[in-house]
């Protein structure tokens, strides 16, 4: 007999949204220098959650100098107290997380089993570890005694707001930065009750300062004569657009962009765990996942089988209310995103593409799109090339691990890739194989702290997570000659 | 028995490419002297063809090359260092042409770029035990990352250290894996031309590392701007240029090793320990997750 499921939602109330928020510039919320301010909607309904500020350039100035000014006191602090305020904010996250997890929902429209359980979590996890950094780099392998670089202006996507918000400022914090950050248009809450965190934990002025505004504000944000490290993650083209800024300046760059990675189901592996492998790969967080599993590559031998038990899974697959914690999938994060996802979709069936996808209420309000695979799908079609960010799978076969290998690296991304076999030296042989900086093998879509994230080729450049993630912070350990002699960038304007 | 001067046989300097030594396919040459002004040598003048062909050479070198065993390419690396011990009279007399010194300076470069060749040999097998790691992450899982090769390298060599400077980026770049093409020093590309010879009697694999001589100014906008190049380094680019050339990389995102403040000192700036950065920064960071149970 089949169970239904019945409402199981989250409550709302655990989180008190301000009408209007300022800019935090300096230890303060302020309004911009104009006025102007744009609504922030949740993508589930359409409601307007909030009103934002909207930056200007002066607001830019005023919070990239309250950077610079707060930069000479925090790099001089000693590593261990540094540390200390980090712990403070991996602990107010943990205590705040269920309100951040309701917030994020709301704003970005993902489920919120996935905000309780995936992005509230490794939020917190990533300021605790970088916070034990903070006392430790002269161990970290980039010589004695490495330098901070000063102003660090991050650029920050929609698809995890407060977790990619993490991977920037804990280890640009514990290197002894200073952080000029702007989130994204489409989901600014979050950032700014990390400013309220930052309060609470007693973090000094100026340390960390939130801009809000569109994609204008970060452009202004990466050019700007006083910011020496740039971090962005988004696509590929901005990233393009961002590199071509930078180029000529003495600011350390680090991209983390795009990705259409590759699957790879072998005829050996079990068939239930890879089809929840690639059910996570694709449809975890919409597709909006830079490393998503975009691309199934199926054994021939199995193909239909796998395909058969895939379609049985989709169909379970519960879309809808964000706020329902029995929800799988959201909604897709806005109207611009929806339009994008489904042009490519509709491109893809008139290449030629045959396009699946289970029977499924969406409510009325708000952008969804339901879970859907292609089928049919060659190399050539847009859908294998290029990035949907939404929940679309493309499937291709192949016969020879060297034909999955070429077609999995036949993309000019490399961010991440999948194996799946019970055949150890194949699964090996394999990762060696794969351009790609994050290898999953029999699971996808894993994020620690202590991992390094990051892609080859058109992915971007410059590693977060780990050890690795330090070294975009730091500055560049020269040869010998030079390194006794290195000053602090302040020292040096 | 005549009493005339035995007239000296002249080299002809050609591009080492995929392993073999073509002519530009220009045709073109330009004429090479000491910093006397007197003449050395006609120079091949590359072209954008030449770019071409070199990048060819060098992808096709890439696999076998970064698919090799870091013992093996230890060994080849060393083997170069063996090569040039041999012929260091002629690279002394090369290097003190070209970079206009004294015969005693001149050898003490040869001799640190030899030495430079042995550092870096060592380093092939314990690269990945420096940058890499074992990720202790909060889960059943075995996690590694690994340093692998960027891929090909595009390279500006330093236009006043012809030898050791062209040693000191050619090195750090393969001896992980990467495949490269250089543009030798525009000024004193002959130390460039016969280190050529010398890496193919090496068992370097042909493609490894191709060199071209030429303008900086014309050769490298296509190399930054080639699609299937994944990293240029601009040591021997003047300022301008390399804005230009950083700018033209962002098309697909190279990796761009920026000329540092020592690149074009003159002088012996190249004779320091050069660290471990730029063989550092031509490498990606993979890693790979497993789950662990029963």
């Amino acid at each position: 007999m089949a169970f239904d499921y019945a409402p199981a939602p989250e409550s709302r109330a655990v989180v008190d949204i301000g009408p209007s928020y300022g800019l935090f510039i300096d230890g303060e919320f302020q309004e911009a220098s104009d006025g102007k301010v744009f609504k922030t909607v949740a993508p589930a309904s359409e409601e307007v959650l909030s009103e934002v500020a909207h930056a200007s350039e002066a607001d830019l100035d005023r919070a990239v100098r309250a950077a610079r000014r707060a930069f000479g006191p925090w790099s001089a602090l000693p590593g261990a107290e540094r540390a200390k305020y980090l712990f403070r904010i991996a602990r107010v996250i943990q205590e705040r997380s269920r309100e951040l997890a309701v917030l994020e929902s709301l704003d970005n429209g993902k489920p919120i089993r996935e905000t309780r359980d995936t992005d509230l979590p490794l939020t917190a996890a990533h300021f605790f570890y970088y916070a034990g950094w903070a006392d430790k780099l002269d161990h970290a392998g980039f010589g004695p005694n490495p330098r901070p670089l000063g102003v660090a202006g991050q650029v920050i996507p929609w698809n995890f707001p407060l977790m990619m918000l993490a991977w920037k400022i804990a280890p640009a914090l514990a290197t002894g930065n200073t952080v000029v950050l702007k989130p994204a248009e489409t989901t600014p809450l979050s950032a700014l009750f990390f400013a309220d965190v930052c309060r609470q934990a007693g973090l000094p002025r100026g340390v960390v300062n939130i801009l809000t505004g569109d994609g204008s504000t970060g452009a202004a944000l990466v050019s700007h004569p006083d910011v020496n490290k740039v971090a962005f993650t988004g696509s590929t083209e901005v990233g393009r657009q961002i590199a071509r800024t930078v180029a000529g300046t003495d600011k350390k760059l680090t991209l983390e962009l795009g990705g259409k990675a590759a699957n790879i189901v072998f005829d050996d592996a079990p068939i239930d765990q890879a089809v929840e492998g690639m059910v996570n790969g694709i449809f975890f967080n919409q597709g909006h996942v830079c490393c998503a599993g975009s691309r199934l590559l199926a054994q021939e031998s199995v193909a239909d089988e796998l395909l058969d038990a895939l379609k049985r899974r989709m169909a379970t697959l519960r879309v809808g209310d964000p706020l329902d914690k029995n929800t799988d999938v959201g909604a897709i994060n806005s109207a611009e995103q929806l339009a994008r996802i489904t042009a490519l979709a509709e491109a893809s069936e008139a290449e030629g593409a045959e396009r699946w996808a289970p029977a499924c209420d969406l409510p009325s309000t708000g952008y969804w799109f339901a879970p859907t695979l292609f089928t049919g799908v060659t190399q050539a079609h847009r859908i294998a090339c290029e990035e949907i960010f939404g929940p679309v799978l493309s499937v291709l076969t192949f016969r020879t691990p060297a034909e999955a290998v070429e077609k999995a690296n036949n993309t000019p991304y490399g961010l991440s890739a999948g194996i799946w076999t019970e055949k150890g030296s194949r699964s090996l042989w394999m990762a060696s194989k794969l351009r790609a900086g994050i290898v999953w093998s029999n699971t996808f879509n894993k994020f620690d702290p202590t991992s390094p994230f990051g892609g080859y080729k058109e992915s971007g450049y410059g590693r977060e997570g780990g050890r690795h993630g330090l070294e975009a912070y730091l500055a560049a350990a020269g040869p010998q000659e030079d390194r006794a002699g290195t000053s602090s960038p302040e020292g040096d304007r | 028995m005549s009493t005339v001067d035995r007239l000296s046989v002249l080299k002809t300097y050609k591009l080492f490419v995929g392993g073999k030594f073509p002519r530009s396919e220009s045709r073109r040459v330009y004429e090479v002297t000491d910093a006397k002004g007197a003449w050395l040598a006609n120079a091949p003048l590359s072209s954008r063809k030449d770019v071409r062909d070199a990048v060819v050479g060098a992808r096709k070198a890439f696999g076998p090359w970064s698919g090799a065993t870091a013992y093996n390419r230890g060994q080849i690396l060393y083997r170069v260092a063996e090569m040039l011990e041999g012929r260091r009279e002629q690279f002394a007399a090369e290097v003190a042409a070209a970079d206009g010194v004294s015969a005693k300076k001149a050898a003490a470069r040869v001799d640190a770029a030899i030495d430079r060749w042995v550092w870096y040999a060592g380093w092939s097998d314990k690269v990945a035990q420096v940058a890499g790691a074992a990720n202790p992450v909060a889960g059943p899982y075995f996690n590694l990352s690994t340093p692998e090769p960027t891929g090909v390298v595009a390279v500006l060599a330093p236009t006043d250290s012809a030898f050791l400077g062209l040693v000191s980026v050619i090195a750090p770049a393969i001896v992980t894996g990467n495949t490269v093409v250089v543009v030798a020093s525009e000024r004193a590309p002959l130390p460039a031309l016969s280190l050529g010879e010398v890496l193919a009697t090496s068992d370097l694999p042909g493609g490894v590392v191709n060199i071209l001589s030429g303008r900086a100014a014309e050769l490298g906008p296509p190399l930054a701007a080639h699609q299937d190049v994944n990293a240029i380094d601009l040591a021997g680019a003047p300022g301008e240029l390399a804005v230009e050339l950083e700018r033209a990389a962002a098309d697909n995102l190279k990796r761009v090793l920026r000329p540092q403040p020592g690149d074009t000192a003159k002088g012996d700036h190249w004779l320091a320990d050069p660290g471990t950065e730029r063989m550092l920064s031509l490498l990606e960071t993979k890693t790979v997750w497993h789950p662990m149970g029963v």
